[in-house]
């Protein structure tokens, strides 16, 4: 199965015009309504990596009937292989900064935080200069809307959503259980838009050129173009952005090194896509083009043939061991066994049959646990499993 | 078919196991499944306690999701449709039964909870008889704190449903207990991971009460009870506190809420104690020391005008309370009753004024209490807690412990016959009964010191003073005097105003109030545990605010049921201070029953 699909460029993230003023001051003008219409027009569907329509979440939280509402923009740029936000925020911090306040417009709130992964730190002076200048612009307009900086502390859980708010209340960084969601129930109780730092920047793209614009891009489901993080084992590393929807096997074919032998989709979180799998898959969200469709927060790492499988799941097992808070006993106590048995079992110490088990248990950890890390763990546990049994045994 | 549960107008139709049932918006799934009769296990979930959702033990199917569900952390929506025990769920809770064990030290026989495990039941029920996946013990630097002279932490058996530490913030607003480290790592601990000796602990044991398994128990004393009873040189001596007498028989086969003093007293009798007697015996004492003590502290300040003397009065009876003033509001100490808690005043009267009456040599009295609370044991390791001249506490079981000593020994406890209380600090009256309740030492005293002030009974109906009961977290009740007698005429038409907390967190939200000049009061009844000492940290596990109802109702029945219900009426009291304390607040009593606080440190 193949697909006429190319892989297509595109440059709207990094594409610079000085024009955030414009763009700030007619969107703030025109009603929220009118904004939201145009989002859900576009289709434009969460970048963090889990998806969720970013007009949907706008409109719920514009619902939401509450004095003080927050826009939290979250830079915990944390899994594995994913180094766009950081360039995003560097390079044009004004897109993300006057989507923040276009939110803010829409739903009603008028403070926003950016939530800073720990390890950014060397961003944030010049961040707060941009945010200074950002800021003195928007009260010459008369426009009542200020941002802060929130450090995290360098806890990977700590870009799920609701551990974000906890930790930035100053409590330990735990997802909570949801109902309630950020909607109606975010940052110290109150209805809060959050949204990755890229998926604020294509609001940029979709206020100044329209959600015709943005539609046009991508396929059916997946539209749009997204920046992607490339690394492992490739000869042109970095971060591209690109139409969504391509199929695997023109990526790798762009992007390898000719003995490509699987990629990992979406970081640790995500899928191993083994060579033989490249032509039937397209990056996208639950598309239908080809038969599998992977979302992915743009993590995309190669593995060339040199590279054991089983070393590449025991990393991201003791990962996962280390960044689960540890709070629901399916992640915790099963990442824990996870990595143990995935050892026992090389080690000879348990036999091959226990691999089974194990793919039993990434189910009920998917099912069963409080947020998306543990319940992702089977991603790339039975993907790496499944499609390469033989490395994990011998 | 429709079960109607309820006639609320805000109900929605949901479907359990293929069951159609109402129930009321914003119910939990859980909550649902329990009215409808359908049982769905649980482990961190408390009724005392917010919900968590960490366990996952709860889970359940929803139709048409993929995910299940924490039944406890869940609201029902309408048209849900709900299976509790799918192919899915079961293989589901198995596998998160068995994750659980292989981090647990699951070491049952050798476990002080061993029988009472709510992990040992689920194990039980699901019968996990196989140990397929790793055990993880061997991995884990696990560490056992027994520094605490009344909590054993022992991290190889905890869970992390986190139970502790919801107590600890939520019922308490202690913090001692928290949330350390991420991941495989993960656990409870303390400030600094310090010894629970070392911190803001009040060694109150409300977490003892909450946690499901063997990670917090009691410090026990049973063997060196035993020790004691066997030893024929000594002369061991019992009391038991008011709260001890309506939760023993949780323990022992009886119904939530039973009232078993008589068959309490002969089981102690027939495990060897020399002489039994009874904490309400000092708990009338102190209503006669600490009402004279209110009663001059208000001369002092309303008269006198001496601001070296402080109101409003605390009562100083739970040590929780009192180790929780000395780490919080050290400033604020002069605020507390002198007066000791009725286990030591008992125990210092053992060793002096029981010694010399029954002619004994102190020195051979092993002073034994029975105590709903593990903070006792701490307060009897006291240093200044040897007026006697000897440790005036030498051991303090808890009604747990009691009940365990009581099936070692082989007592039918059901079958006993009542027996009385031995002579000389072993008779009591309703006002000393009612102190095992929140409201109750209030209650004793306003009870006397209403008379002592104007002659006449209480204001209330049969000497129930119902504002000071209940449940509410804070309690407040105003007395005005009139027509006192010619000694106390200062006091005429003076509202005494009085106010009482219950568990930890209500406390600092009255001495908040006091600090921030918001509140006037005279006498305050401060108590660490929720719903007093019959819900104290050494009674019987599990707790609820069911159960603490019915033991608050059997704790008043008792009452009721007594010929005497006021502290200065006991003969026994009108005895002692006749022969050897002579008055309230005389030398004797100074030096016997009344002590001084430290100031500590928050960490």
């Amino acid at each position: 199965m193949t697909t006429n699909y190319q892989l297509k460029r595109a440059d709207f993230i990094f594409k610079n015009e000085n024009d955030w003023e414009k763009i700030l001051s007619k969107n703030i003008s025109r009603p929220p309504q009118e904004l939201i219409n145009e989002l859900i027009s576009s289709e434009l569907k969460g970048r963090g990596g889990a998806g969720f329509p970013t007009g949907l979440k706008w409109k719920l939280s514009a619902e939401a009937v509450d004095e003080i509402k927050y826009v939290i923009c979250n830079a915990d740029e944390g899994e594995p292989g994913t180094f766009k936000d950081r360039e995003i925020l560097s390079k044009v911090p004004f897109k993300v900064l006057t989507a923040m306040a276009i939110c803010g417009h829409v739903i009603g709130a008028k403070e926003g935080y950016i939530y800073l992964r720990g390890e950014y730190f060397f961003l944030r002076p010049e961040l707060n200069k941009v945010i200074n200048e950002f800021e003195y612009y928007c009260r010459e307009i008369n426009f009542d809307f200020t941002i802060r900086i929130f450090m995290g502390s360098g806890a990977y859980i700590c870009g799920e959503e609701t551990a974000l708010f906890e930790s930035m209340e100053g409590k330990r960084g735990e997802p909570r259980n949801k109902p309630p969601f950020p909607s109606s129930y975010g940052y110290m109780g109150k209805p809060t838009v959050i949204n990755n730092v890229e998926t604020l920047a294509h609001t940029y793209t979709i206020f100044k050129y329209g959600a015709k614009r943005f539609y046009d891009l991508g396929v059916q489901y997946s539209r749009g173009s997204k920046l992607f993080s490339v690394s492992g084992d490739t000869p042109k590393p970095g971060i591209y952005e690109l139409e969504l929807g391509m199929s695997l096997e023109d990526f790798v074919e762009e992007f390898g090194d000719g003995d490509t032998k699987a990629v990992q989709v979406g970081g640790a979180s995500g899928f191993l896509v083994p060579r033989k799998r490249f032509n039937e898959t397209a990056i996208g969200f639950q598309g239908k083009l080809t038969g599998i469709s992977l979302p992915t927060g743009g993590s995309m790492m190669l593995f060339n043939s040199s590279r054991s499988m089983f070393n590449v799941l025991d990393n991201y097992l003791e990962f996962f061991r280390e960044e689960s808070c540890g709070q629901c006993t399916p992640c915790r106590v099963g990442c824990q066994q996870l990595l143990n048995g995935i050892k026992a079992v090389k080690r000879g110490e348990k036999n091959a049959q226990y691999l089974d088990k194990l793919l039993r248990l990434t189910e009920t950890m998917q099912y069963t646990a409080k947020c998306g890390l543990g319940q992702s763990v089977a991603n790339s546990f039975s993907s790496i499993v499944e499609n390469f049994r033989e490395e994990m045994i011998y | 078919m429709v079960q109607y549960l309820s006639v609320m107008a805000n109900n929605i139709k949901i479907t359990i196991n293929g069951v159609t049932v109402e129930i009321e918006l914003g119910t939990s799934i859980l909550e649902a499944a329990r009215q409808t009769g359908v049982i769905i296990p649980t482990l961190c979930y408390h009724k005392d306690l917010c919900v968590a959702g960490n366990c996952r033990v709860c889970v359940v199917e929803i139709a048409g999701q993929k995910r299940l569900a924490a039944a406890c952390a869940t609201p029902c929506e309408e048209g849900m449709e709900i299976f509790t025990n799918s192919f899915k769920v079961r293989n589901s809770r198995k596998h998160i039964i068995e994750l659980l064990l292989s981090e647990h030290n699951a070491d049952c026989t050798r476990c002080y909870k061993n029988g009472n495990c709510e992990l040992q039941t689920l194990s039980s029920e699901y019968k996990i008889m196989t140990q397929d996946f790793i055990r993880l013990v061997p991995f884990k630097n696990y560490t056992i704190d027994q520094f605490s002279p009344s909590i054993i932490k022992d991290d190889s058996k905890c869970v992390r449903c986190q139970r502790c530490v919801r107590t600890c913030a939520e019922l308490q607003g202690v913090n001692a207990l928290t949330v350390a480290y991420k991941g495989d790592h993960m656990k409870i601990s303390t400030f600094f991971e310090k010894a629970m000796n070392d911190v803001v602990c009040t060694n109150c044991g409300q977490c003892i009460n909450h946690c499901p398994t063997g990670a917090l128990v009691e410090k026990n004393y049973i063997e060196e009870v035993w020790d004691a009873i066997a030893d024929k040189t000594k002369h061991v001596i019992v009391q038991t506190a008011p709260a001890v007498r309506v939760g023993l028989g949780e323990e022992l086969g009886f119904e939530t809420g039973s009232r078993v003093t008589g068959k309490m007293v002969a089981a102690l009798k027939r495990l060897g104690f020399d002489a039994v007697m009874d904490t309400d015996f000092s708990a009338d004492l102190t209503i006669m020391e600490e009402g004279t003590e209110l009663l001059t502290r208000l001369k002092q300040v309303l008269v006198d005008h001496n601001p070296e003397v402080k109101l409003p009065m605390a009562t100083s009876c739970s040590p929780g309370w009192i180790k929780y003033i000395e780490h919080i509001y050290p400033e604020y100490l002069d605020h507390l009753s002198t007066c000791k808690s009725p286990q030591q005043m008992f125990g210092a009267l053992a060793k002096t004024y029981y010694a010399k009456a029954r002619n004994l040599n102190p020195e051979t009295i092993v002073s034994v209490s029975i105590m709903p609370c593990t903070a006792k044991k701490f307060e009897a390791a006291r240093p200044e807690m040897h007026d006697s001249g000897y440790r005036d506490v030498d051991y303090v079981l808890t009604t747990r412990e009691l009940a365990i000593m009581i099936k070692q020994a082989g007592i039918d406890f059901m079958k006993l016959d009542d027996m009385h209380y031995d002579r000389l600090m072993g008779e009591s009256t309703g006002a000393g009964v009612i102190f095992g309740a929140t409201g109750g030492v209030m209650e004793a005293a306003l009870r006397t010191a209403y008379e002592l002030v104007t002659g006449r009974d209480v204001p209330f109906e049969n000497l129930n003073i119902k504002p000071v009961r209940g449940i509410d977290g804070v309690k407040e009740a105003t007395i005005k005097i009139e027509n006192p007698l010619k000694e106390w005429a200062f006091l005429d038409g003076i509202e005494l105003k009085c106010a009482i907390a219950h568990g930890l967190v209500n406390a600092k939200k009255v001495m908040d109030s006091i600090i921030s000049g918001q509140s006037n009061y005279h006498f305050i009844e401060f108590m660490a545990c929720p719903g007093g000492c019959l819900g104290g940290g050494g009674q019987p596990i599990p707790t609820s605010p069911e159960i603490r109802r019915k033991r608050t109702e059997a704790i008043y029945a008792e009452d009721e049921g007594m010929p005497l219900r006021k502290s200065h009426q006991n003969p026994e009291i009108i005895k002692i201070y006749k022969d050897f304390l002579i008055k309230p607040l005389g030398e004797k009593s100074h030096h016997l029953l009344h002590t001084k606080y430290t100031a500590r440190k928050r960490y």
